[in-house]
């Protein structure tokens, strides 16, 4: 055993610059998740719909007169969350009650891992992969942890000892049973085209503007997406809080910086989906009709070194801004649509989604034979 | 018997929906039983705005009635003023003395008002469903609205604007081009609106077949207003009975066939075209001339007669005293309100004072219906059903 250890650390200086690339990852990731995302979308969210709704929006809070384009009201809404009564109601239980936003937040900021947020590059000899975790099960493990994600809500619905928490835990629980097994079959048409189900192969795949995701499969697509807003429980699929109905649904009893938390992963969940979107369907961190080689070419006078970190540096703005773009469309459709009714959400699930992904993966499975 | 075959036991849910709740805006109480998402009985409970209006009006002079009336439907408070004013005046005998420029004054401000309320209603019903957008499309229109009412009589909400006789005061300059300015954008704002939701699938799925009630049980109930135009009859105290000028005016009232929720909106939405219509019709007509009745028994003479006259002088302190003199007897006068029909019953025994004045609320017949409506159905029918109803709580509760 010890010298299993010796052994390890004796190799620590050759593993060194992938423990460097490992850590570099994980880091950038989480600071874009916790630091940049899950804060400034709040922002957004305000302002965008302020800007949609001819008001003016978030402005006031300021510090010596400086509102920054009401930016600072983050830090006001931390500060409030951070010092505000954490309420446990009478008859709750507790353990759970308390164990429940961070099973909720915790598989929305993991579910990132797999997503590719960059190519393959060949930095000073060591070879760099964007993303933390190329899994050979892929976007699986993304499904797999939003499913954890999911007891988070129900768990919550159950400890709050409220009836109206209650009924939103239920409605969570059914509706994200749903589509989970719609979102699956949906996908399959995408991993049937590009032969994997890992998502750096998926991207690679994609260097062809015409082989991206959307092109290849857009009834995949558009049901892909109808499934996303679901599992995001955002309006018009927001039947677990529906405000007007169910108060907050399974976050009524939750207070400070717990509610902080399932408000958080939500806005997680909104960047995960705007990530699978991206790497499936819109080229991962690819721009069109660019290839690598004319991107690495393109900055060649750099040096070889210097060339591929500047590609690096394009490609890893590309998906975000990308990211970005899937973030304000569904941010668009949030203010726009009202919500459906519970039964509503189930027949669109059951009866119009499900069969449609089987009749895709059929098309799919016919197109692919004729082709080959 | 084996485990499979045994009743596993179930009880309905109790849930208590309201008086605070986020859908009961006016305060209601419903208490819901329910097997799983399904409503088995629905008791509305109100009352939890009572404010012993109608006992109050019997404190103070008949004039003094007016701002307790802007708080029965604040929505489209000025309806109220006239609606009394009317009923007052009929139990005067003066209704024909009412100088023309003032009736149709009161037929525009009536007219602004249904407009404003139609616009809170339907963008608040939108708002409930979960499209913020298209409620603050018409909240804004709503604003709008209350911009032009607001430039007569210096109030948003209370306007306590109609008088015994008249009027509080005449138009403002530039009125017409004001009205022209803003039912261009109010228009704009009812194509968006239209063009968000009327043929928005989700948002018919969650009103259509919902809240739907037949011709028969909506007269049994009271129905009134567009809530019973919408399950087909034709019926508008506008058009029936006619006040103020309505019958001098060309307008339609739209009628709808099932009673749903949809229809509710449909008629609503209908409405308001209409009303932009009365009142760009008013103001093309409009007469000049006095706006108060010239009967100092009634109405205050001017300030410049009370100092030079005897007679208005002595007028001027009675009716502030002791009231305006309304002779024994009693009146019910029904007006359209935007709700439906909005009635005062005065019973005067003679003398300065109401002894009685009773309300007859539209929303309040209708709210009866609630249970019978949504039983059976989901506990999220719950929410546009109730605000295509359109309780508000200050004319329900009184």
């Amino acid at each position: 055993m010890g010298n299993v250890i010796m052994a390890d650390l004796a190799r620590i200086p050759e593993l060194l610059p992938s423990i460097i690339e490992m850590v570099a990852k994980v880091v950038f990731i989480f600071t874009m998740n916790m630091g940049v995302f899950a804060p400034l979308l709040g922002w957004v969210e305000r302002k965008q719909s302020a800007l949609m709704q001819d008001r003016i929006g978030a402005n006031r809070a300021d510090i010596l007169g400086i509102t920054a384009f009401g930016l600072l009201h983050t830090l006001t809404d931390a500060i409030k969350l951070l010092t505000k009564e954490d309420f446990i109601p009478r008859g709750a239980d507790k353990p759970l009650h308390y164990l429940a936003p961070f099973i909720a937040v915790v598989p929305a900021l993991i579910a990132f891992a797999v997503i590719p947020f960059g190519g393959q590059y060949v930095l000073w000899g060591h070879k760099t992969n964007l993303v933390i975790a190329d899994l050979d099960v892929g976007i699986l493990f993304v499904f797999a942890v939003a499913s954890i994600s999911t007891y988070g809500s129900v768990i919550a619905g159950w400890a709050s000892n409220n009836n109206w928490s209650l009924l939103g835990g239920i409605r969570v629980g059914a509706q994200m049973l749903s589509y989970e097994v719609a979102m699956g079959l949906t996908l399959v048409g995408v991993f049937m085209v590009y032969g994997s189900l890992r998502m750096t192969d998926i991207g690679v795949a994609q260097e062809n503007f015409f082989h991206w995701g959307i092109f290849l499969q857009p009834l995949g697509f558009i049901l892909f997406i109808t499934c996303a807003l679901a599992e995001n429980k955002r309006t018009p699929f927001d039947i677990p809080e529906a405000e007007a109905e169910l108060v907050a649904g399974y976050f009524t009893e939750y207070s400070g910086l717990k509610f902080a938390m399932f408000w958080m992963a939500e806005f997680l969940e909104m960047v995960t989906i705007s990530g699978v979107l991206v790497a499936l369907f819109f080229g991962g961190w690819q721009i069109p009709f660019v290839t690598h080689e004319g991107l690495v070419k393109f900055f060649g006078f750099l040096g070889s070194n210097f060339a591929q970190v500047a590609v690096m540096v394009v490609h890893v703005t590309v998906f975000w801004v990308k990211v970005l773009g899937w973030i304000f469309l569904l941010m668009l459709i949030r203010w726009t649509l009202p919500r459906f009714r519970y039964d509503q959400v189930m027949e669109l699930g059951w009866k119009i989604i499900l069969p449609l992904a089987l009749v895709n993966i059929f098309i799919t499975g016919a197109v692919m034979l004729m082709v080959m | 018997m084996s485990e499979y075959q045994m009743d596993l036991h179930t009880e309905p849910m109790i849930l208590n929906m309201g008086p605070s709740h986020p859908a009961t805006h006016g305060t209601v109480r419903f208490l819901l039983k329910l097997d799983g998402e399904k409503i088995l009985n629905c008791d509305t409970e109100i009352g939890y705005l009572h404010r012993a209006f109608e006992k109050h009006c019997e404190a103070g002079t008949w004039t003094q009635v007016f701002p307790y009336t802007d708080r029965l439907n604040y929505n489209s408070a000025v309806q109220n003023n006239v609606a009394y004013a009317l009923a007052v005046e009929k139990l005067l005998g003066v209704e024909e003395k009412i100088p023309a420029r003032a009736t149709y004054i009161r037929t525009i401000v009536c007219e602004l008002a249904r407009m404003a309320d139609h616009f809170t209603n339907l963008g608040a019903a939108t708002l409930e469903l979960g499209a913020l957008t298209a409620f603050l499309y018409f909240v804004e229109a709503r604003e709008l609205t209350w911009d032009l009412l607001e430039s007569i009589y210096g109030a948003r909400l209370t306007s306590n604007y109609v008088r015994v006789g008249g009027l509080s005061s005449d138009l403002p300059e530039g009125f017409a081009e004001h009205v022209r300015k803003v039912f261009i954008k109010n228009r704009e704002f009812w194509r968006e609106f239209d063009k968000l939701l009327t043929k928005n699938r989700i948002f018919l799925d969650r009103m259509r077949d919902v809240g739907g009630i037949s011709q028969e049980d909506a007269i049994a109930w009271g129905f009134t207003g567009p809530c019973l135009r919408s399950v087909g009859v034709e019926f508008d105290v506008r058009k029936t009975d006619p006040y103020l000028i309505y019958d001098q005016l060309d307008f339609d009232v739209p009628v709808g066939t099932t009673g749903d929720n949809f229809d509710k909106y449909l008629v609503r939405m209908e409405e308001i075209d209409q009303s932009m219509k009365i009142v760009e019709q008013c103001l093309g007509k409009l007469p000049k001339g006095p706006i108060n009745i010239n009967d100092a028994a009634v109405r205050n003479p001017s300030k410049a007669d009370v100092k030079t006259n005897i007679q208005s002088m002595i007028h001027h302190f009675k009716n502030t005293i002791e009231g305006i003199n309304v002779p024994a007897g009693e009146i019910y006068v029904p007006t359209e309100g935007s709700n439906g029909e909005m009635g005062f019953y005065l019973v005067s025994v003679g003398g300065g004072k109401p002894w009685k004045c009773r309300v007859r609320p539209p929303c309040f017949a209708i709210t009866q219906a609630m249970g019978d409506i949504v039983k059976g159905a989901f506990i999220a029918d719950i929410i546009p059903t109730f605000d295509m109803i359109n309780l508000i709580g200050g004319e329900c509760d009184r």
